[in-house]
């Protein structure tokens, strides 16, 4: 079907993404903050649906929302928050976050004045339909090789982690 | 405006698909009244059918054989004082409810009930129920936190390992039968659950059935899976009351903690319907490639009127069979005129425009009811696992067992094509 209201519902799934990304880092109980980040990650996910991304956006909801937050809050109800909201931050890295911000504001105003040329005038025709099968060609066949190095590394990854949580295996 | 709404019931897609708002908004409402009754329906039953597991009697008083209980109860419920704890986080604790309800509620978009019958058809059909019904953990886990309380806090950490690890033994599961699904002449398969049935359709079996007994126990591994992901008994921790009270909704009352109730019967609902959709035909009549022919097709066609009247029978027994005494009188009126709608619903279904387009929905629905059964007769029989034991099925049994399906299934696939 044809899209309906794309330029409402493209502001309204960025404002909610950085209302809810500001609030992450501005507010002091971390289960909040966990709570707006999942806020943000759906609305990430709708952006990606309106790019007629379905795959990645479902992978977006089931990975990050409801698989990686779901342990962040696990870890986060585990730490004494009262002990940890009066301790001092000794994050004294400041200038290094104003310096990367000024860098990423100055790229974003370097977009913004040249963006015409960036990008392209149209928009490319995807179809809608089969995004899910041409993602599994480009891993599965096209890239095959790439994708399975990554996964390797991940194992490698998931065995360290073990190895060094558990003393006696 | 007319041209519009009439304009969709000429096409043969669903309402999301053909983008008419009008029938995407009336199914959704169907949808969400068929519901609502199922989960009323459901909580009788389940009360009923325990009982005479156990045999007792169950539910007798309030209106004849208890059939008002569940409307006397959200009554109460409605009534009863909403109280939060006061060390509680407000925000929090209202948001978590509301999390449960919404996310059990949205994967109903995709669940197809009939080839047209369905809100939408997504292209990641399957995966979308998948991803949407595990955000309703972080419901329970927000719930349990919220609550800022021992019990509570226990049953949402208990319930977060539970439905993380069993998430993954569902997902092999469903991956080896979405794998059966691109075994045609092509080579792709397909998410969207409407395409899964057409490609059991076009494959002539259920997928439980497909490379016996490969497809079964890829069913069994799901089957096991989705009770510890609604957290029903034997793998109820999260709420076990001998432990926990009622684990991470102790402290919600009346209202909120009805929201629990509704979402955990739907959620047993949507898992249920997936079971259906990947492994047992969805929509699909018994037997739709050897049994054909016009008599035959008659013949099934009359099942669902024929429920209601059996339906309806049943209840005119009952009502023979209450008391005699006056005090009774009201009570047997009731039961008499419930016997009544049920007896027209039935001669309503025999009507043949109504036969035929009512019937894929009416087999979807029994699938979906026989698992329900299931649900209650594991209440009545299994004894609840403890955590280790929990764990260890989950990790070494179920995911060891699922890996190993997923590759016997790629591997017959390859060479059986």
């Amino acid at each position: 079907m044809q899209p309906v209201a794309t330029t409402f519902f493209f502001y309204f799934l960025s404002a909610v993404t950085v209302i809810s990304g500001i609030a992450v880092i501005t507010r002091r109980n971390p289960v909040h903050s966990a709570l707006a980040l999942i806020v943000a990650l759906l609305g990430q996910a709708g952006l990606y649906l309106m790019l007629y991304a379905p795959f990645v956006a479902g992978v977006q909801i089931i990975l990050y929302a409801g698989g990686i937050m779901v342990l962040f809050l696990f870890v986060i109800m585990l730490v004494n928050i009262e002990r940890a909201q009066k301790e001092e931050q000794f994050n004294k890295q400041w200038i290094v976050g104003i310096v990367a911000a000024l860098a990423l504001g100055v790229l974003f105003v370097l977009v913004y004045m040249k963006g015409k040329g960036l990008f392209p005038q149209t928009v490319a025709q995807l179809p809608e339909g089969e995004n899910t099968q041409g993602i599994a060609m480009l891993l599965y066949r096209d890239y095959m090789f790439a994708f399975e190095i990554a996964s390797l590394l991940l194992l490698v990854a998931i065995i360290g982690a073990v190895v060094m949580a558990k003393k006696r295996i | 405006m007319l041209d519009y709404i009439t304009s969709y019931l000429k096409s043969d897609t669903t309402p999301g698909q053909a983008g008419n708002f009008f029938w995407a908004f009336v199914y959704i409402l169907l949808i969400f009244l068929g519901l609502s009754v199922a989960v009323i329906a459901m909580n009788w039953l389940e009360r009923k059918i325990l009982a005479h597991m156990q045999v007792r009697l169950g539910p007798m008083r309030v209106g004849p054989h208890g059939l008002l209980q569940p409307i006397a109860d959200a009554l109460k419920l409605l009534i009863k004082e909403d109280i939060m704890p006061a060390e509680a986080d407000p925000v929090v604790f209202w948001i978590a409810p509301l999390i449960v309800v919404i996310t059990a509620f949205t994967v109903f978009i995709v669940v197809p009930f009939g080839p047209t019958h369905a809100v939408t058809d997504m292209n990641i059909g399957v995966l979308f129920m998948l991803g949407v019904s595990s955000l309703s953990v972080l419901g329970i886990v927000t719930a349990g936190w919220a609550s800022n309380s021992h019990y509570p806090l226990i049953g949402a950490l208990r319930s977060s390992a539970q439905m993380v690890s069993y998430e993954i033994a569902m997902g092999l599961a469903v991956i080896s039968a979405v794998l059966m699904t691109s075994l045609n002449t092509d080579g792709t398969g397909t998410l969207s659950m409407i395409g899964i049935v057409q490609a059991q359709q076009a494959q002539q079996t259920w997928f439980i059935f497909k490379f016996f007994p490969l497809g079964l126990i890829a069913f069994f591994v799901f089957a096991v899976a989705m009770v510890a992901e609604t957290n029903r008994a034997p793998f109820d921790l999260p709420e076990a009351e001998s432990e926990l009270t009622a684990g991470f909704h102790t402290e919600y009352s009346g209202f909120r903690w009805s929201l629990f109730f509704l979402a955990e019967y739907s959620a047993m609902i949507a898992v249920s319907s997936i079971a259906v959709t990947l492994w047992l035909g969805g929509w699909m009549r018994p037997f739709p490639h050897w049994l054909t022919g016009e008599t035959w097709d008659l013949v099934f066609s009359l099942f669902p009127g024929v429920t209601f009247v059996l339906l309806a029978l049943i209840t005119f027994y009952s009502t023979i069979r209450m008391p005699k005494h006056p005090y009774f009188r009201v009570q047997t009126i009731g039961l008499a005129g419930f016997g009544a709608v049920l007896g027209l619903i039935g001669l309503l279904l025999f009507v043949p425009p109504v036969r035929d387009r009512i019937q894929d929905i009416y087999w979807f629905a029994v699938k979906v009811a026989g698992f329900m059964y299931l649900y209650i007769w594991y209440r009545g029989t299994f004894p609840r696992y403890r955590f280790d034991q929990l764990m260890k099925v989950g990790w070494k049994v179920l995911l060891p067992i699922g890996l190993g399906v997923l590759i016997v299934t790629g591997i017959l696939g390859v060479v059986l094509s």
